[in-house]
């Protein structure tokens, strides 16, 4: 007779609880760090610029976005490049994340036909991955901010953690819900990319949050900050860009001259507060449908 | 607690005629979905004990690939429970997760945790993994430049090295050339003297006999039988044999004549040593009592007797005649008894040919081509037809080392 040390002992039926299935993930959890940098390494092996790319996207943006809307549109953001940065980071995060998880069950399907391990580490590792780069591009736009000795609200940066924290629990509620779902229909994932573009504009990133927040007519302002990602990024731009009225400097939007909301530390605490039990409810209703699903994945594959 | 306890498992795949894959097409056909149900395991219980090896017998489509994967993991049991005890890992997945771009140390470190593995047990065992493989020189090359024989080698490599307390080895193992096959058998062994845990899955019944304690046999997802490995070899054969096999029509030559003499009106198999069973062991006596009419005299009656195997290759052939056995004036009925002191087969079905002929062999009487059988259950684990006692002694020509 023979055991390992601590042998891992494993019940198998059709319904596994929660809890069981979130001490799998931890037990896997080296496996999720592997996989995570299985994807950098292969995203980045054959290519001259290697990780400068991730930059390339944000910067194209700026470009784009910079012509059409200040030069275009003549829109008066003062310090624009800050402002357009501070939340499309978050964006870029939610959406790599969200679109890199859905596929991932599928791509990784002989795998999943092969060997048993817990299947959301799958998604988390695309999450985890987008992550990573968020942080080089983070790590970048705050350099920049130093040199140029930018003005950063101070007080506001310790909200930045609780926000950022808020964001990966939704990207991962969003996106384990329907990597599951896209096994069993596989257009799930192109459904998403038009989905994700109607998110894109109904998030304050490229306008200001109260050109929609500030409405006269409350319940308008009231569903537009529905949109959960909004109390991320409006955390994000308050702490780094940092300028809540610019018609003092001569700054619009449209009717607009207050970009974000100048509520006190409480209340954007608050908003993220709303947001983050939001984003943990469907976090546990997306575990409990990955677990009622996953169970034939092998079969669907 | 056993290794592994099944539980009543059951499972069932959903069959869809037609199969809409993506969200548009479902809305269009909403409602006219129709499936029909597959139940590829029926209330499924087995318990396999620490350190025992099981063979996974059963034809093709018995449900035994499907178990495994339960077993794995990979498939979810829509009845019933499995407890395993210990860390699984199963070589059916040589390679899995190996990706082309990365060199093969960083694909072993990730298929070794993908198996389950710590980064720092990994570590204390990448060594062994590597000098198995036989591919240090290759090791922190990229995967794609390797050949699909170092692929598998190294694949296989780190499946047998994560160190599993439960091994589940599938047919799989079959492809891949003769050294590789006998290299996972060898380290299959291993893995049986140092007490693990083994479930093998094969339709090759003598290999099963040959490694296996025990065995269960799948028929059409139910559980035939769980026990010994020789008898679940015996009842597979029952399961895959049903009935005799209907013998060619025998050649024109041995058509007897219409209006024969005598015939042959039954054919019993007895073998008193397991006379409550339908097989002999090898080695113990087997009589064939062959029942005969005749309507008129015969004086020159040969008996013939020939034993085939399960191809209808002869494998001994003999009459009264050539025995130089006196016999009798055949009338009226009778039995004439053929007896085989000691059964000199292994495993195995085996038809007889008996019939009766003239001395001289020119006119048949009466003649049934491999219509009657008997079978032998071999407890021992030799492999083959033959039942051959052998006897070992070794002779040293230098000095004995102790131990």
């Amino acid at each position: 007779m023979r055991r390992s040390s601590n042998p891992p002992s494993r019940v198998l039926r059709a319904r596994r609880g929660i809890h069981t299935r979130l001490a799998d993930i931890w037990r896997y959890r080296e496996l999720l760090v592997g996989l995570v940098r299985k994807e950098l390494k292969v995203k980045y092996k054959n290519s001259s610029l290697g990780f400068l790319w991730s930059l390339v996207n944000p910067l194209l943006y700026l470009l784009v976005f910079s012509i059409a809307f200040q030069v275009i549109l003549r829109a008066g953001i003062p310090s624009f490049p800050v402002y357009l940065l501070s939340g499309l980071l978050v964006w870029n995060f939610f959406s790599g994340g969200v679109t890199a998880g859905t596929s991932s069950v599928v791509v990784n399907a002989s795998l999943v036909k092969k060997v048993w391990f817990p299947r959301e580490v799958l998604v988390l590792a695309s999450i985890g991955s987008a992550l990573v780069n968020f942080f080089l591009q983070m790590g970048v736009l705050i350099a920049f901010l130093a040199i140029i000795r930018y003005d950063v609200a101070f007080s506001y940066v310790p909200l930045v953690i609780p926000a950022l924290i808020v964001i990966v629990v939704l990207t991962s509620a969003v996106a384990l819900l329907l990597s599951a779902v896209n096994v069993y229909l596989r257009d799930t994932q192109h459904f998403l990319e038009l989905a994700l573009l109607a998110w894109f504009w109904v998030t304050p990133i490229v306008y200001p949050f109260m050109l929609m927040g500030g409405r006269e007519e409350k319940w308008q302002a009231a569903i537009y900050m529905t949109n959960p990602v909004t109390a991320v990024v409006l955390v994000f731009q308050r702490a780094f860009y940092a300028k809540v009225d610019v018609a003092a400097v001569g700054g619009r939007f449209g009717a607009v001259d207050q970009i974000l909301p100048g509520w006190s530390m409480g209340g954007y605490a608050a908003y993220l507060g709303a947001v983050a039990a939001l984003s943990v409810l469907l976090l546990v209703f997306s575990l409990w449908v990955f677990g009622r699903l996953e169970g034939n994945f092998a079969e669907e594959l | 607690m056993a290794a592994i306890e099944v539980k009543g498992v059951s499972k069932r795949f959903r069959l869809s005629s037609d199969k809409y894959q993506s969200l548009k097409e479902r809305v269009i056909h909403l409602g006219r979905g129709t499936h029909t149900d597959f139940w590829a395991l029926r209330e499924i219980d087995l318990t396999i004990e620490h350190g025992s090896t099981l063979g996974l017998i059963g034809h093709n489509g018995s449900g035994k690939s499907t178990l495994l994967k339960c077993i794995a993991g990979l498939l979810q049991p829509t009845e019933g429970e499995i407890f395993t005890e210990g860390r699984i890992a199963a070589l059916l997945e040589l390679g899995a997760g190996f990706h082309p771009e990365l060199t093969g140390r960083e694909n072993v470190y990730l298929n070794a945790s993908i198996l389950g593995l710590s980064r720092k047990e990994i570590d204390k065992r990448f060594d062994d993994m590597v000098g198995f493989a036989e591919l240090e020189q290759f090791i922190d090359q990229q995967v794609r430049h390797y050949s699909s024989g170092m692929y598998v080698r190294l694949g296989f490599a780190v499946a047998v090295n994560v160190d599993p307390d439960i091994l589940l080895v599938d047919e799989v193992l079959a492809v891949g050339d003769e050294s590789f096959q006998r290299k996972c058998l060898n380290r299959v062994r291993e893995f049986q003297r140092e007490g693990r845990t083994i479930i093998f899955v094969s339709h090759a019944a003598d290999l099963v006999r040959q490694i296996c304690d025990t065995a269960a046999v799948l028929d059409h997802g139910d559980l035939a039988f769980s026990g010994g490995a020789g008898e679940a070899v015996r009842v597979l054969r029952e399961h895959m044999l049903p009935g005799v096999a209907v013998a060619p029509d025998a050649d024109g030559e041995r058509a007897p004549a219409a209006d024969s003499p005598v015939r042959i009106v039954g054919v019993e198999v007895e073998h008193p040593a397991t006379a409550d069973q339908p097989y002999v062991l090898p080695g113990d006596p087997l009589s064939i009592k062959i029942a005969y009419d005749a309507d008129r005299p015969t004086d020159d009656a040969s008996i013939s007797f020939a034993v085939h195997d399960n191809a209808g290759r002869l494998l001994f052939g003999i009459t009264t005649h050539a025995l130089g056995v006196e016999m009798p004036t055949l009338i009226g009925t009778g039995a004439i008894v053929v007896t085989v002191p000691r059964v000199p087969f292994l495993d195995g079905a085996y038809p007889m040919t008996i019939g009766i002929t003239s001395n001289d062999g020119g006119t048949v009487y009466d003649w049934r081509e491999q219509q009657d059988r008997f079978e032998v259950m071999n407890p021992g684990s030799a492999d083959g037809t033959v039942d051959v006692k052998v006897e070992v002694e070794v002779r040293c020509s230098g000095p004995v080392e102790d131990g």
